[in-house]
């Protein structure tokens, strides 16, 4: 097996490395950056550390010469947990889409969702951010979601990445609603093992995803790969029509006819015909894209 | 209260609805207003099954009877915590239903949602949290999680977030919280069939949460946030 050196992982970098280097070099325009220290006056009242971005980038900026709005969660600060300013920030965002119409607004998620400290406002906010989105999505605004970050992307996010038009993720991304913490905490280590990373990544990675259709691409650990897909990408839409809802649900229900009784990710994928399904963790992007062509199921 | 009694207290001249597993679906009328019911009994724990049959609800309101308003029903505890629903992708599933109410909303179907029972996280997120106009009954327990749970995650004191959640709505579960912050546009106290009426009568105006929680004084800042986003030149 070969393994690539990543040029420049998208893992390890932060929220702003990451925009710089996805979108064309010195065009990142931020709004509401860090100097109009917009910070959570919720986590002031419990005197707890604030972020004056509160931990979410958000601008404009060019990819390949269109004009795209951006929006990055931090989630070295408090995990990317979505508040009520930093939710308010990416439906400010969103909104902004709709009357300005840009070729397309990249999401790049990263979160465990709710921020607990602030857990009323949080929900509200992504049930907003939610909202505004599937708004753009009716418009006919593309809307690509990105995830390859340190803490995935779970809680509402999760929700609100599988209502993006597209979504690009890598291997290390992971992506769930409940996160193996979570569930452990609540259920019993016999119910997930948080600790066990091959079986977190097996259950909630970039080639699951993949595989099942939630992800339209899986690429390496390089932002550099996530730019190239999402200029792929700027023509895919999933338009708000009574067919294709018809047609994401009779696949949701051919998911839990074919799949339902599976206890471990290794089963579905041997249902899915491929060959050494143990192996798959194992292979690089483009030996793991060759051994899932043919098998993927669709979807977005 | 039970789902019976909240149906029989909404619809004194009838209602079809019948109750499938954790699922609620049907027909309730009110005056010559026809609804279509949908939600879930007995603080329901949502998971890919449950997910599917409320979305195949929705879709099979705007097929069978295009306009008709959709009546939400939510007594959810939220996702189910399981493995095999992560496996199986349940955001994905959730995400579904949100875009399948979407849809239904832009075709000319009203979605109004009472709480009458648990409204917690996910569950509440993707269902009742898309309607135009949310409600709740005054007992309704909306949260997403527990103050002492907060506690244990967080580490801060018990006390401290109980005195905190005095001042401020963002902590503690409850209608009263949720209300202040926007989330909860109305609490029908009583005559339920008289509010579901005049909830009706009016246009289908987004009722936007985020104005509401400025003016209740729940949440101060997201409106201006989202302003300044907005405007920024």
């Amino acid at each position: 097996m070969t393994r690539r050196p990543a040029r420049h992982s998208y893992y390890e970098a932060n929220a702003r490395q990451r925009l710089r280097a996805l979108l064309d070099p010195g065009s990142l325009r931020e709004f509401l950056g860090p100097e109009a220290r917009a910070t959570s006056p919720h986590l002031e009242s419990l005197d707890l550390p604030v972020a004056f971005d509160d931990g979410v980038v958000v601008g404009s900026g060019g990819l390949g010469g269109h004009a795209v709005l951006v929006a990055a969660q931090e989630g070295g600060f408090l995990g990317g947990a979505v508040g009520e300013v930093h939710g308010a920030k990416i439906t400010g965002l969103l909104e902004r889409a709709l009357a300005e119409r840009p070729r397309a607004v990249l999401l790049l998620l990263e979160s465990g969702g709710v921020r607990l400290h602030e857990a009323n406002a949080g929900l509200i906010a992504i049930a907003e951010i939610l909202r505004a989105l599937l708004a753009l999505r009716a418009a006919g605004v593309a809307s690509v979601g990105l995830i390859g970050g340190v803490y995935g992307c779970f809680g509402g996010m999760g929700i609100v990445a599988c209502c993006c038009d597209a979504l690009i993720m890598s291997e290390p991304g992971r992506l769930g609603l409940s996160g193996p913490e979570v569930i452990e905490t609540e259920m019993g280590v016999e119910e997930f093992d948080a600790r066990d990373r091959a079986l977190v990544w097996r259950t909630l990675g970039g080639k699951h995803r993949y595989l099942l259709g939630e992800a339209t691409r899986l690429v390496a650990d390089d932002v550099a790969a996530f730019r190239g897909a999402a200029l792929e990408l700027l023509e895919h839409r999933r338009p708000l029509a009574l067919e294709t809802l018809a047609a994401e649900h009779a696949r949701l229900e051919e998911r839990l006819e074919r799949y339902g009784d599976c206890r471990d990710a290794g089963e579905i994928w041997a249902r899915l015909g491929i060959a050494q399904p143990q192996r798959l963790p194992l292979l690089d992007e483009d030996e793991f894209l060759a051994a899932a062509a043919g098998a993927r199921r669709g979807g977005t | 209260m039970s789902w019976e009694a909240l149906l029989a207290a909404l619809f004194p001249a009838g209602h079809a609805v019948r109750r499938t597993g954790d699922v609620l679906a049907g027909r309730g009328v009110l005056d010559d207003i026809e609804l279509a019911v949908i939600g879930t009994a007995d603080h329901a724990y949502i998971g890919v099954e449950t997910a599917l049959a409320l979305a195949a609800e929705v879709l099979a309101a705007m097929r069978d009877h295009p306009g008709r308003p959709i009546l939400l029903l939510v007594d959810t505890l939220g996702q189910r915590l399981s493995r095999r629903d992560e496996l199986l992708g349940i955001n994905a599933y959730l995400a579904h239903l949100a875009q399948s109410l979407e849809l239904a909303r832009r075709r000319g179907h009203r979605l109004i949602a009472l709480v009458y029972g648990e409204a917690v996280s996910g569950g509440f997120l993707a269902g009742g949290m898309m309607a135009d106009l949310v409600a709740a009954l005054p007992g309704g327990a909306v949260r997403v999680m527990g103050l002492a749970a907060m506690a244990r995650i967080t580490r801060i004191p018990l006390e401290r977030l109980e005195e905190l959640s005095r001042a401020s709505p963002a902590f503690a579960p409850g209608v009263d919280n949720f209300y202040r912050l926007g989330g909860i546009a109305e609490i029908w106290s009583d005559d339920l069939p008289a509010r579901l009426r005049a909830a009706l009568a009016r246009p289908a105006v987004d009722t936007s949460s985020r104005a509401l929680g400025r003016e209740r004084g729940g949440r101060r800042l997201a409106a201006e946030v989202a302003r300044r986003v907005r405007e920024h030149r």
